[in-house]
């Protein structure tokens, strides 16, 4: 749910659509805001299941620390979603336990 | 390998206020976060901050992010590198060098001196049902409410009654939500007077003695079962009540975030009053590893106007330590900010913050 109108904040100030898929569902969020809160606007709180009792995880710090919000973001697993920018045309996943690790994704200095 | 004078971990208050000062003295500043935007958390703080006119005493945290932000912007010798996780601090000779890892690559960055103004980590409290969707810190729905202007839910527990509590519990009423309760383990209310009769006035009950025995739901927060305590923390057997909610938001205090510190080797104490275990410094916030310095909730749990204070403290010292001031410049400069820092440590919760924060320099002079 947006908060569209604040005392303190004043009104929402108007963003520009970005359009991201989420586990197949297109769902409409601003630019420039994290991945985390385009999805819990859209009513999605669980974001991905534990390795090895399959439980339930969302958002809980929503500043990068914590690691519960993570999820497999075009095709990368255990991204942070809360710290991590929605980008136009994004495919967004549950994940259920680890993911698998890609060979590398940081490069060497 | 890049290089610089002085490289700072942390753009929130303390890191800013560092890099400004050290910059006005002609010091080379890198100043690396991980986030997309310099500031911590100062733009979710949207409530006026305590203190005289010199703490900016009135003004919003993110009227205060807003002038740090300005007045570093001035400063050609300060550059920010933000998107940029350091994950790690090498002894170099002379300095240190830091591994950062900036749009997805490996930088070294070598310093003469470092700041570590990491801040700190929300504390948890573990009942059954705390690792459901919609159990969250109070941080996290100010992130979420007053930054991303997203409520996670409609119908908010919060669980503490100290000033976090409180103003997020207020700042949830501004957006919009329903804070069905706030509970609070002690007998008293934690917070300031001031918050709690905001907070209370517009109807929400604060029960005191009373926590969270277990929160239920499928996947996802649905409900809260309350129950009261008694003196030795034991809960009353018959006391439980059920509160429908879809938000459980704990807000039980902040712990420093102090995993850099750890792994650079600097000597820590614990000190309750400052949030748990902390980096050891002496008067300048340098670290028992020579030219480590710490400031804000890292070097024990405070206000982000002591944070700020702290900063400009170690830019300071930074800048002398680099000869970009002399000695009596210097000490005059660094009296200044220790008399505001001083203000901001009075009253029953300053006082034994205070108190604290001597003994932990005290300690430096012993190690």
């Amino acid at each position: 749910m947006r908060v569209e109108e604040h005392p303190i904040l004043g009104k929402l100030q108007k963003a520009p659509a970005v359009e991201i898929e989420v586990d197949g569902q297109v769902i409409q969020a601003r630019a420039g805001e994290p991945i985390a809160a385009a999805l819990l606007a859209a009513g999605k709180h669980i974001f991905r299941y534990t390795r090895k009792d399959h439980q339930p995880r969302g958002v809980f710090c929503a500043i990068g620390q914590c690691t519960d919000c993570m999820m497999i973001v075009d095709g990368v697993p255990n991204v942070r979603t809360c710290v991590t920018p929605v980008k136009p045309g994004m495919k967004i996943q549950t994940q259920h336990g680890l993911g698998k690790l890609r060979s590398t994704s940081v490069e060497k200095d | 390998m890049r290089k610089t004078e002085f490289a700072i971990v942390g753009a929130g208050p303390a890191g800013l206020s560092a890099a400004i000062e050290a910059a006005r003295a002609g010091v080379k500043v890198v100043l690396a976060d991980e986030n997309q935007r310099p500031g911590g958390q100062l733009f979710k703080q949207i409530h006026k901050f305590f203190g005289s006119e010199a703490h900016h005493a009135g003004a919003r945290g993110i009227d205060i992010g807003t002038m740090l932000l300005q007045q570093v912007s001035q400063q050609k010798n300060v550059e920010i590198m933000l998107d940029s996780v350091v994950w790690g601090i090498f002894r170099a000779n002379p300095g240190h060098t830091l591994g950062v890892i900036h749009n997805s690559k490996n930088i070294h960055l070598k310093a003469r001196k470092v700041l570590l103004a990491t801040g700190a980590t929300e504390n948890v409290l573990a009942f059954p049902g705390w690792t459901l969707a919609g159990v969250m810190g109070a941080g996290a729905i100010q992130t979420l409410v007053n930054v991303h202007r997203v409520l996670p839910g409609k119908r908010v527990l919060m669980v503490g009654s100290g000033n976090v509590g409180l103003i997020v519990s207020y700042q949830l009423l501004q957006a919009g939500a329903e804070v069905v309760a706030i509970v609070e383990a002690l007998p008293k209310i934690g917070g300031y007077a001031v918050h709690a009769s905001k907070v209370a006035r517009t109807g929400v009950p604060i029960l005191t003695s009373t926590t969270v025995k277990e929160v239920h739901g499928k996947g996802k927060v649905e409900k809260a079962v309350l129950v009261q305590i008694d003196e030795n923390w034991q809960p009353l057997t018959g006391t439980e009540r059920e509160l429908e909610v879809d938000v459980v938001c704990l807000a039980c205090g902040l712990s420093p975030l102090a995993e850099l510190a750890w792994i650079t080797g600097c000597k820590f104490t614990d000190v309750p009053e400052l949030g748990g275990h902390v980096p050891i410094h002496n008067e300048n916030m340098e670290t028992t590893v020579s030219g480590i310095y710490v400031a804000g909730d890292l070097a024990g749990i405070e206000e982000a106007s002591t944070a700020i204070e702290e900063g400009r403290l170690v830019g300071i010292a930074v800048a002398e330590a680099l000869g970009y001031l002399a000695a009596g410049e210097a000490k005059d400069k660094k009296t200044e900010i220790s008399n505001r820092a001083e203000q901001l440590r009075e009253g029953p919760f300053g006082i034994t913050r205070k108190q604290a924060k001597e003994q932990l320099i005290r300690r430096s002079l012993s190690e």
